[in-house]
């Protein structure tokens, strides 16, 4: 019997990656909340996460060496999709910032960081554990 | 490590704003400073704020995202512009400034333009040093991972 570290983590280690590259982008949006023409992206996390795991459980990819390649279907996938915002009032700079939504996206998504983070904690706690054999 | 560059696009952000509070007090400052000619009078200042396109951060593979087009990542000031509004002329004879006319001249300065500025440029800075203490959070968990 083997442990991989894939299918004892589960969704958590992905989960706990990708908050940390949605924070990101959230944190790029408040840095331009006042900078004119800037749109607001964001990523849907949920759709992001399954193309994520569903590349790493099999899907085939074609190998690129050079970035003129053109990747799998799949490996295209694998960027997902960066999303732009959809503003409920127009502002005259055509910024689409809207600091509350983003300030309070970003809490929300430093929230959940720490969820998946205390997930995956537990499951190396529990390895330690079956580990130590005490 | 995406945690990591918010430290950069946090801290752009506020050195981009620290400049417009910069170019805001510069401007309260020379409200009231006259001039004796239309050329040398004073023009209010604004910084251009624009994003810094991911590829010139070099940074690229910090974020899967990050290629995509029009992802920025974080802000730079692209320049600071006089403004062309029209500058004030008031007929001050006893002026030690007063051209051979009776005139002084005094900037274009908008004071309540720049209330707002100073308002909106000092609230946004302290957004971005949330954002910061909240990602530095984040990441002192991760480390913490295991123990």
């Amino acid at each position: 019997m083997t442990i991989s570290f894939s299918n004892a983590l589960g969704v958590h280690e992905q989960a706990l990656l990708l908050r940390g590259e949605r924070s990101q982008i959230l944190a790029t949006n408040i840095a331009n909340s006042d900078t004119p023409g800037y749109k607001a992206r964001d990523i849907d996390f949920a759709t992001v996460l399954r193309q994520r795991m569903g590349m790493q459980w099999g899907d085939l990819e074609m190998a690129t060496s050079s970035t003129r390649h053109i990747g799998s279907p799949s490996g295209a996938m694998d960027q997902g999709e960066l999303l732009y915002r959809t503003p409920l009032q127009p502002s005259i700079d055509g910024n689409t910032v809207d600091e509350q939504i983003e300030n309070a996206a970003f809490a929300r998504n430093a929230l959940e960081h720490q969820a998946s983070f205390q997930f995956l904690n537990g499951k190396f706690a529990g390895m330690m554990k079956a580990l130590r054999g005490e | 490590m995406s945690l990591m560059s918010i430290f950069d696009i946090s801290g752009s952000a506020m050195s981009a704003q620290s400049v417009r509070l910069n170019t805001t007090a510069s401007n309260m400052a020379n409200a009231n400073s006259a001039a004796g000619s239309p050329d040398q009078v004073y023009r209010a200042r604004h910084p251009v704020f624009a994003s810094i396109a991911a590829e010139l951060l070099g940074d690229a593979d910090a974020n899967a995202f990050a290629g995509e087009q029009g992802m920025g990542l974080g802000v730079q000031v692209m320049g600071i512009l006089e403004s062309e509004a029209p500058h004030q002329e008031r007929y001050e004879p006893e002026h030690p400034l007063a051209d051979e006319n009776g005139y002084v001249y005094y900037p274009n300065v908008n004071i309540v333009e720049e209330m707002a500025n100073m308002i909106s440029s000092s609230r946004a800075f302290q957004t971005n040093v949330d954002v910061m203490n909240a990602a530095k959070t984040m990441m002192q968990r991760v480390l913490s991972m295991g123990q």
